[in-house]
């Protein structure tokens, strides 16, 4: 077996110098019907083999990269310069652990700190964490945190979250109590979520651009819910739109939540992502996930530290803020490095790049009959409703070779009109003839 | 000395500061380096895109103000982080024996296929028909985690091991909800030998965490726990083999007894890869069990994460796993991603939870667990859990001569030393943890768990040649001396001495917490 580096003569001489006649000796402690259980599984495979055997099922998968492609919804394509994967590969980052000797893993604590001072930037908030799993998982431990802030426990969502990140928010939520409010779907972002807000709210969670695309203004929302004791939670999902819209912390957002996948980290099927959680200063202790501060060393050299950790499970246990263990420490490093290359002035020209691109496209598609885009506003995703169900005209043109964006019916299974939209968003990769494609196929589809 | 809650030093030992004697700071192979935003400007960028064509933008009128974050070109950004790199400890440098963390070789294989396009490039909301290779990857992954774990059921959207026992705990409440004992059956049951996410968890999901003692042999105090059962008790959370590294030999007892009053049993999996393809979990009565696959699947730790946390579920349990699951009809893949969708499919009897994440789960981290079960096969992963078991007794049974274990006996994956052999040494764990790094090695796990006084936590892992290993317990057992000396004290107090950073004023980190840097005004 390639990867055990101990051989039979060395066993012996470890059992030996053990005293122990054999290895199952040394597992005595268990129950002897359950040792050594028959198990239905192959043996060992070489490396080639795996290899062919597991490229077979990737080849039966439809990549992004493979045609027309217009999926969005929480997760983005996007071109990942080749400098970000090759430095994630670098044995010293990929095979680290968590920095708890931190004389030994200065590397990782300070793209922590860049890490952190990017998303505070980015979101326009004073303080952020280390990351959290992904942006929904992130969504849920906000609500957690502004019931702890506000002493409060009602956890309204907008009707403009994506239906996913809803139900992580309400699967965390009813573990406690009843108090989870989720305003009905708002498709074209009419809603009044100001006055749901009342006495009892520890805080509403509006998404922009929102799951359909529109760009929402959290001011005025913002100041209702300071006016009520209530906290502002932004959730934002395609973290490139940075670059272009006003900050949920400029607008008075009081926590920020984001999915981070769209700088440095590739679409995966879902996953591993990188969820990025700022807040306000003076809600810092409040925070859940890990920390990283900046300190000195015993020679007075600038140095970084996990810290704060009083709030974290493995010092407090049945107090702690949260029950976060990890961060997602390589995304985080990919995110980190796809933004250092970014700056300031690469984001804000990527975004308008994707912004023009979602233009095109939008103008593209609304020259079909029958064909009505629903936003007034948006970042680089927008609605269209069909004149049919958009789930069968999605597997229609995926047969052609195109993915051509996420019906509402996947999303929403218990809304009727949301059967026949599409969401559909371009990014960066999305060339004319990719726009072309889409109309003409979806032109043929509707005919 | 300012102290934290478990009793580990927070603050370095005043030192005679030792000035660098070089000019620029920097030492050979060691060179020092700024901050990203220090070295860069607003205007630099290392990526070259089109420039926009200038057309009306529709934004809304919520258009972006200043963000203030400089950027590198590509040379600047790849020097900056592979200096940074080199700042790091990492398993591929050397042994690095955290216990309870499992640091595993990261076979390369498993990096290659996460990246094959089909599974690095393809969108979780791509259509079904786009995605069958990847379901039939979640699949066969969910196929391996039950076999090899004797249990019926598997949810696979967990994001990590925190995140799986939040699973686990949720379909356990869930259940009590359905046969309407929830409101009765508030407290859970957890060792004081468990991590602390058990505990966390618990109160995540609402309930009252009732800690039992362990006894004298490292184990849960079976007497003690079940004086602790009543039809209050919603179940138990026990870690297998435990965190001293220790087999459970009443773990059926405990499982019997929990049942018999109506609880249930997570077993948290943490430490599953001292029994991996030896021993079926599902074979002990466990009702609920996470598995980290990157640490028996060796998914990288990568500084911190990504993890994933699949986790397996009785009969009992199954109806409540959350949504998103893959069900098979015939050759074709299906992803029920709603709780309609689940009832739709399963019928009455499915009650799903919910959704824990928005997507699928870690896929990436699914296909690298995957590419490692079928290079190690059965019979690998077998080999594996011995290997590592013979390791850590290796260390045990050597280390033995100059450090106290903490109990007696054999010990399964990993070796837990207390700190009596440093007794009026002046040496204390903190000390002989840093002294370690400047003979290269990464410290074992320190000050946990928490019911053995200055706690070292050694996990070889079955990646370590019997060559390495011998090197590092020569290495230990000279420490241990040089501490027992008694004239070396200040030594182990100023160490590490050759790492890029002395020690690190963890008190003054978070009395006035630097958290981000700001620009000079």
């Amino acid at each position: 077996m390639r990867y055990l580096p101990l051989n039979s003569n060395d066993r012996a001489a470890m059992l030996k110098t053990i005293g122990a006649g054999s290895v199952d000796e040394l597992f005595s402690d268990v129950p002897a019907n359950a040792l050594n259980a028959d198990f239905k599984l192959p043996n060992h495979l070489g490396e080639m083999n795996v290899e062919r055997e597991l490229g077979a099922l990737s080849a039966k998968n439809r990549a992004a990269g493979d045609g027309p492609f217009f999926i969005g919804c929480g997760a983005y394509k996007h071109h990942i310069p080749a400098t970000v994967d090759h430095i994630i590969q670098r044995s010293e980052f990929l095979t680290a652990y968590t920095p708890y000797q931190p004389e030994i893993a200065q590397g990782t604590l300070q793209y922590l700190f860049e890490f952190q001072t990017q998303v505070a930037a980015l979101t326009g908030m004073e303080v952020a964490n280390a990351s959290m799993y992904d942006g929904s998982t992130g969504a849920a431990e906000a609500a957690l945190m502004a019931r702890r802030v506000t002493k409060r426990k009602k956890v309204i969502t907008s009707g403009g979250l994506h239906p996913h990140y809803g139900a992580v928010v309400r699967t965390n939520v009813e573990l406690l109590d009843d108090s989870y409010v989720a305003a009905p779907v708002d498709i074209e972002a009419t809603e009044d979520i100001a006055s749901m807000i009342d006495d009892e709210t520890a805080c509403v969670i509006v998404q922009t651009p929102d799951v359909f695309g529109n760009v929402r203004d959290l001011e005025p929302i913002a100041k209702a819910a300071q006016e009520k004791g209530a906290l502002l939670v932004a959730v934002v999902t395609e973290a490139i739109s940075f670059g272009a819209l006003k900050s949920p912390g400029e607008m008075g957002a009081d926590i920020v939540v984001a999915e981070g996948q769209s700088i440095g980290v590739p679409l995966g099927y879902g996953g591993p992502y990188v969820g990025l959680f700022a807040t306000r200063q003076k809600y810092m202790r409040q925070m859940p996930g890990r920390l990283c501060g900046e300190t000195t060393d015993a020679e007075g050299k600038r140095g970084f530290v996990l810290t704060l950790s009083t709030r974290e499970q493995h010092i407090r246990r049945d107090k702690a803020t949260s029950n976060i263990c990890t961060n997602s420490g390589l995304c985080t490093l990919a995110f980190t490095v796809h933004m250092t290359l970014l700056g300031e002035a690469g984001l804000r020209k990527l975004a308008t790049l994707n912004h023009e691109a979602a233009c095109r496209t939008a103008d593209g598609l609304a020259a079909i009959d029958g064909v009505e885009v629903l936003n007034k506003s948006f970042f680089n995703e927008f609605t269209v409703r069909l004149p049919k169900n958009a789930d069968g005209v999605v597997n229609a043109l995926a047969g052609k070779g195109i993915l051509a964006g996420v019906p509402g019916g996947r999303l929403w299974t218990d809304v009727p009109e949301a059967d026949n939209l599409l969401i559909v968003a371009a990014t960066e990769c999305t060339t004319e003839k990719n726009i072309e494609a889409l109309a003409s196929r979806l032109k043929e589809a509707l005919s | 000395m300012s102290m934290n809650n478990q009793g580990r030093p927070t603050t370095p030992e005043e030192t005679a500061a030792t000035a660098s004697s070089t000019f620029t700071g920097n030492k050979a192979l060691q060179i020092e380096e700024a901050l990203s935003f220090e070295i860069g400007d607003v205007e630099r960028t290392g990526v070259d895109l089109p420039e926009p064509n200038g057309a009306p933008d529709r934004l809304g009128g919520l258009n972006r103000n200043g963000i203030g974050l400089p950027g590198l070109t590509e040379p600047e950004t790849m020097r900056h982080f592979v200096r940074l790199s080199q700042k790091n400890y990492a398993i591929d440098m050397g042994p690095f024996p955290l216990g309870s963390c499992t640091m595993k070789h990261n076979p390369r294989l498993n990096e290659k296929v996460a990246r094959m396009p089909g599974f690095g490039d393809l969108h979780p909301l791509a259509p079904e028909s786009a995605a069958q290779g990847a379901l039939e990857v979640i699949d066969r992954l969910a196929y391996w985690l039950t076999e090899l774990t004797g249990m019926p059921a598997v949810a696979m959207s967990p994001k990590a091991g925190a995140h799986g026992e939040l699973c686990g705990m949720v379909a356990i409440k869930s259940a009590l909800e359905a046969r309407g004992d929830v409101d009765k059956r508030t407290r859970v049951l957890a060792p004081e030998s468990a991590h602390g996410t058990n505990p966390a968890t618990a109160v995540q999901c609402g309930f009252k965490v009732d800690s039992i003692p362990a006894d004298d042999t490292g184990r849960v105090d079976l007497a003690a726990m079940k004086e602790k059962l009543g039809d209050d008790v919603a179940g138990i959370m026990v870690t297998n083999p435990n965190t001293c590294g220790l087999f459970e030999r009443d773990i059926r007892e405990i499982a019997d007894a929990v049942h018999e009053a109506g609880g249930y049993f997570y077993c948290d999996g943490a430490n599953f890869n001292a029994i991996a393809g030896k021993v079926k979990p599902g074979d002990l009565g466990v009702d609920a069990m996470h598995i980290n696959l990157h640490k028996t699947f060796s998914t990288p730790h990568g500084g911190g994460g990504p993890g994933a946390g699949p986790t397996v579920l009785s009969e009992a349990l199954a109806p409540f796993a959350p949504v998103p699951f893959v069900v098979r009809e015939g050759d074709k893949y299906k992803l029920i991603e709603t709780r309609r969708a689940a009832k739709a499919e399963d019928g009455e009897a499915a009650q799903s939870f919910g959704r824990l994440t928005a997507f699928h789960g870690q896929m990436g981290m699914f296909t690298r667990a995957l590419s490692y079960m079928m290079s190690h096969g059965v019979d690998g992963v077998k080999q594996a859990a011995e290997d590592a078991v013979l390791n850590a007794n290796y260390v045990l049974t050597r280390l033995k001569a100059e450090m106290s274990p903490a109990f007696d006996g054999y010990c399964m994956h990993e070796a837990l030393f207390d700190d009596s052999f440093l007794k009026d040494t002046g040496v204390e764990t903190i000390d002989f943890a840093k002294a370690m790094i400047d003979e290269g090695y990464h410290p074992m796990t320190m000050y946990f768990p928490l019911v053995v006084h200055g706690a070292m936590l050694i996990e070889p892992t079955e990646s370590e040649s019997k060559r390495e290993l011998d090197l590092f317990c020569d290495a230990l057992l000279s420490l241990a001396k040089r501490a027992k000396s008694g004239d070396e004290v200040d030594a182990f107090k100023a160490a590490p001495v050759y790492a890029p950073r002395r020690r690190l004023d963890e008190t003054a980190a978070a009395r006035k917490p630097v958290l981000r840097w700001t620009p000079a005004s």
